[in-house]
Formats: structure tokens, sequence, C-alpha cells
């Protein structure tokens, strides 16, 4: 009976049942084999917010960094004539970006009025000195970006080792390691980055080595706490019987599994450097003129905020747009890197 | 804590003796006689180990020198003077911004994946990435300038002047807590406890409030202390802004015009204030949740 009904089966059935279950195999597989960057990057995709987020800092960079070559004044050139010329840009005839301004309640265009030629344009307007904004903008934005870079890296550099050396090690080493970052880190970094701008020469490198100064604690502190986790399981174990030296398992094995800490904690202390270095420039013991950041332009639109207010206004802009992207960003990828930790 | 303080002060008063400058500030006018006399008058003549001493024994029995700059005043005066503003400023602030930030995280877990929840995470992260100084200058250009509701700075209107400040120093703290709020709110709302209180029938918002808020907001207590922190932080952009005559304010003048003992002294003050916030973090901890005690010993990991 059995055999007979078989037979009355088709054979394309059987044939079509074979192919659907080698590709529900595939199916299967194909996520497994999948390596953990992938795996992030199509999380992080998913995530709108990250992916425009990631876009704005790239665009932003992008300029920022071409703008030594592409910019459209230069950023150091004093035209005193000019000062304080409204934002014009070609073929915009919105009052406040074609040249014109609010004298005592009537819109007059300042262009003229200063003699300044048809077709010179300053598509954000100058400041007092006539520089043009746009390109002082762009300056100050690669700055302050080059300063957040720097101290980011600097941080790298000093806080994962030292809580590599404080997790690996362990024991007494850890604790009096541990006991100093405490010490430290009772220290208002305000006080720190302020006390070390007052001693060392006004400039760059001074604002960079006082931001990796603070920085670094909450990067030592991650990296040691994921030590401490990771050097417990059974291939690290492996790693020790088979006899390799501990610095190569250090570097082998634990770093690696810590990159993604490391990342995402990187990603939140360059908006936090950025945020530092403004904040310093604003109080005055920042960045010196004629050298401009983002915090300098906008204590300079400060000054002249009620009558001049888009000198403000645009720094302070761009300056809150790097901030959000890179927040977002940071969100993103640490929910792309570890679904756990939503935050 | 003692030890933190020690080297504190005596790390700052090391590098003081590195600052670059002359703290008097009409430098040019004085004769080296009078520039002598002057040394000699505040002991700055004396070798720097006895500079250190004086000051350390000084600093102990909360003598802080004197000002270089400010008319001779001692140091602990100026900082009596002005403590009170600023104290107000930052009390109102972290009140204000934990409020706010736990209403707000508790909305976005209870309407988790909602546009509530959207648009609270969004300006939670709006507030925490906008520079605190631009909200300020935000702040005084609506309120003060064009609907002129509230004065533009200065602190002679009593409260009516430290609302503004209040504010732009508020928005830190308000984001923080949110963010953390939010977080801790959804596991907790998601625990079995929770599950037994919705059970009975009690109501959302109940469960939010009376059960799920109280635990959720005890870990809340270990960011008080970076809070505080930024409180500080903040506290000089924002008073210079509003033109508050508070610590911080006195602060960036005194940086910018090489007042030693002041400078040393805010530092100190500053350091000090901080290192008793997480000591009250690290008891006010084992205070309200009893299980701390019982896993004791394991705060390191």
């Amino acid at each position: 009976m059995s055999k007979t009904n078989v037979q009355q089966v088709p054979d394309k059935y059987f044939t079509l049942s074979q192919q659907s279950e080698a590709e529900e195999n595939i199916q299967d597989t194909q996520p497994v084999s999948l390596s953990f960057y992938r795996d992030s990057w199509r999380r992080i995709k998913k995530n709108k917010g990250a992916v425009v987020s990631l876009i704005i800092l790239l665009i932003i960079l992008v300029i920022a960094v071409g703008s030594i070559w592409f910019s459209p004044h230069n950023p150091d050139t004093q035209q005193v004539q000019y000062s304080f010329l409204p934002p014009k840009i070609p073929g915009l005839h919105i009052n406040g970006f074609n040249g014109y301004a609010k004298q005592a309640g009537v819109w007059v265009d300042v262009y003229k009025e200063k003699d300044v030629p048809s077709s010179v344009y300053f598509y954000l307007g100058t400041d007092q000195f006539g520089r043009d904004l746009l390109s002082r903008l762009l300056y100050g934005t690669r700055i302050s970006l080059l300063i957040a870079f720097s101290a980011a890296f600097l941080d790298l550099t000093i806080g994962v080792p030292y809580g590599l050396i404080s997790g690996w090690l362990g024991g007494k080493a850890d604790t009096i390691m541990q006991r100093a970052l405490e010490i430290i880190s009772g220290v208002p970094t305000l006080v720190v980055v302020v006390l070390m701008l007052l001693i060392f020469p006004p400039g760059i490198p001074s604002i960079i080595m006082a931001l990796a100064l603070i920085g670094w604690i909450t990067m030592a502190r991650v990296v040691r706490g994921q030590t401490l986790q990771i050097k417990n399981q059974e291939f690290i174990l492996a790693a020790r019987v088979l006899g390799q030296r501990p610095v190569k398992t250090v570097l082998g094995h634990i770093l690696p599994n810590l990159s993604s800490v490391i990342i995402i904690q990187t990603m939140f202390t360059i908006p936090e450097a950025i945020f530092f270095e403004a904040f310093l420039s604003f109080i005055g013991v920042g960045m010196r003129a004629p050298n401009a950041s983002l915090g300098t332009l906008i204590n300079d639109g400060y000054q002249t905020f009620q009558f001049y207010p888009h000198l403000m206004w645009y720094p302070a802009l761009i300056i809150s747009l790097i901030m959000i992207a890179f927040n977002i960003f940071a969100d993103g990828l640490r929910d792309a890197f570890d679904p756990k930790m939503k935050g | 804590m003692i030890v933190t303080l020690l080297l504190i002060s005596s790390v700052t008063f090391l590098l003081m003796q590195k600052l670059p400058g002359s703290p008097y500030g009409n430098e040019e006018k004085l004769t080296n006689v009078q520039k002598a006399v002057m040394n000699h008058q505040y002991g700055l003549d004396k070798p720097v180990v006895v500079q250190y001493l004086y000051y350390m024994v000084g600093v102990a029995k909360g003598n802080l020198g004197v000002s270089l700059q400010f008319g001779n005043q001692p140091v602990s005066k100026i900082i009596a003077t002005r403590i009170g503003p600023s104290v107000q400023l930052g009390i109102q602030a972290l009140i204000i911004g934990t409020v706010v930030g736990i209403l707000f995280g508790i909305i976005s877990a209870r309407f988790q994946n909602t546009w509530l929840d959207t648009s609270t995470s969004l300006f939670a992260i709006l507030g925490g990435s906008v520079p605190n100084f631009v909200f300020a200058v935000l702040l005084q250009l609506f309120f003060a300038i064009d609907l002129k509701w509230l004065p533009i700075g200065l602190w002679d209107n009593g409260f009516a002047s430290s609302i503004l400040p209040s504010l732009a120093l508020a928005i830190t703290p308000m984001a923080d807590s949110a963010r953390f709020i939010r977080t801790e709110m959804i596991d907790v709302l998601h625990s079995d406890y929770i599950e037994l209180a919705r059970s009975t029938g009690v109501d959302e918002w109940t469960v939010a409030f009376r059960y799920g808020l109280r635990n959720a907001v005890i870990p809340l207590i270990t960011i008080l202390g970076p809070m505080v922190a930024s409180l500080l932080t903040g506290s000089l952009v924002v008073e210079q802004i509003f033109a508050v005559p508070g610590i911080g304010e006195q602060f960036t003048k005194s940086i910018l015009s090489n007042d030693y003992f002041t400078i040393m002294g805010l530092t100190i003050l500053y350091s000090t204030l901080l290192v008793i916030v997480i000591l009250i973090v690290d008891i006010l901890y084992v205070l309200i949740d009893p299980r701390i005690r019982l896993i004791g010993g394991t705060r390191d990991e």
C-alpha cells in the first residue's frame, strides 16, 4: 500500500522540498557567519539617528579640512572698513541673508552704505575687524576638532595602558593604582585644566595637554573594569596554559576584546573635549587672538550679541550640531556594540 | 579624603609658584624698592618651603591668606560674602534639574518607544549637547531682553534674578538624570514585583511612582558627584553671563588677574566641596538601600 502511495506522488515534490531545505540551511547559517563588526554595522545602519549624525559629522569634517585649501576669504585678513556686515548670499533675497540689516526699525542695505563692491559676498557676514565670519568659522571648527581629536588620542595612549596594567596585574598593584585614580578624580576637572593653562604658555598644545590630563581617568576605569571581566574567561586561561607571555596575551587577546568599549568611550570624550575647549575660550583662558576656535568665536559674538546676533548664532549653531551629532552617534554605537547596554 | 585635600592644596601651591606674570596690577609703576616692600608684606620674599608651611598651617586654621588684588581682603572673607548666591543657584539648579529630569525619565520609560519617549529623549540629548553658556545666552535673550519678564543679570532682585541662572545651570543635571532614570526605570518596570503590583489592579502611574521610582532613583545618587562637579564648572560661565556676584565669577576674575591666594583658596574650596559630596554620596547610598550593606566589600568591582 505504502509503496504505491509514494509512487503516486510526482517527482517534482521531492526535488522542491530538497531545494527549500538547502535554502533554509543557507538562511540559518548566514547570520552566524557575520563577524562582530559586520553585525554591529548592520545594527547601526538601522538606527536612523546614528546614520544621520555620522553623515553630518563626516560633512563637517570634510568641509573643515577642505577649507585649508578652499576658504572663501582669508580668516585673518582684517578690513576694518567692512566691519559688522550682515550675511549676504548671492541669489538669496530674504532679508537677513541679502546684505540688509535692520537699523532703527528699517531694513537698510549695509553693503551699499559701506561701499562694498557688488561682487563681494560675505556669506555669513563679518566681525568687528571686517574678517569673514564663514572663513573664521571653518578655521575655528578645524581647530576645535583638531584639539578634541588629539585630546581623545592622548586619552587613549594614557588611559588604555593604565587600565590594562591595573586590571591585568590585580592585587596590590591594582589597589595602589586605583587609590591613585581616586585621589586624582577628587580634584575638580575644572581646577586642573585652569591651573594647567595658567602655567603652560597659551596655545593649542597646552589646551590639548590639559584636556587629556582630565580625560584619561574615565578611560582607565572603563578599561580596567572590562579587563577584570575578560581575564577570568577560558580563552585567556588557555593562552596562559599554552605558555604565552603575559604582554602578548594582553595585547593579542584582551585588547581586541576591549576595542568596542574603547571606541565608545572615545566617542564620548571627543564632544566633551570640544565643550571644554569652548568653555575655556569663553571664560578667557583658552585660545588667544588671532587664533580662533568655536569657543572664542562664540565669546567674540557674545560681546556684540545684542546688535549683531548672527556673530554668535552661527558658531553656537555649529558647536551644538557637532555635539548633538557626536552624542547621538556614540549612543548608537553603544547600542550596536552592546545591545544589552541600552542607554 | 584628607590625603586628597592635602595633595590638592600642595600641588596647587607648587603650581602657583610657577605662574607667569606678577600679582600686582600696576607693576610698571612700581619701583624695585616698592616691590620688595610689598613682597615682604605678603611674605613672598621668603623661601618657597617656608611660604608653603605658613600657608598650610594657615589653611588648617581656616586662614586662606589675603587677596592680592581686591583691596587686601582676606580670601576667607571674599568667599564668605560671595558664597551665598552660588550656593543658592547650585541648590536651585540641582533641585530643578533632578526633579524635571526624573519626571522626563519616568515619562520616557512609561511610554517607551512612542513619540512621547522620542521627544523627551531628544530633549535630553539636546540638553546634554548644547553648551550651557549658549543656553544661558538664549534664556537671557528670550526672557530678559525680548519678553522683559525677568532681570537680565545682577543680584539685586531677590528670587527673580536667580531664576534664569538657575535654569541655565539646571539643563545639564536635567539631561543627565533624565537619561539615567529612563534606563533604570525601563529595567525596573520589567521586574517581577512590578508585574505583581500591576496584576493587583493598581494603575500604571501609581506603579511607576510608588513602586518603580524608589528603586530607579537609588542609582541616580551615584552620578550626584559628577553632577555637582559639572555644576561647579557651569557656574563659572553662567555667573559671568548673568553678572552674579558669586564664587564662580570671582574665580574667573582671579585667574585673569593672577590673584594667587584667591585662586588657591577657591581651588581648595572647590576640591573640598567635591570630596565632601562624594563622601555624602557614599554614606547616602548605604543608608537608602540596605541591600548594599549585605553585599558590602565589592565596591571595587
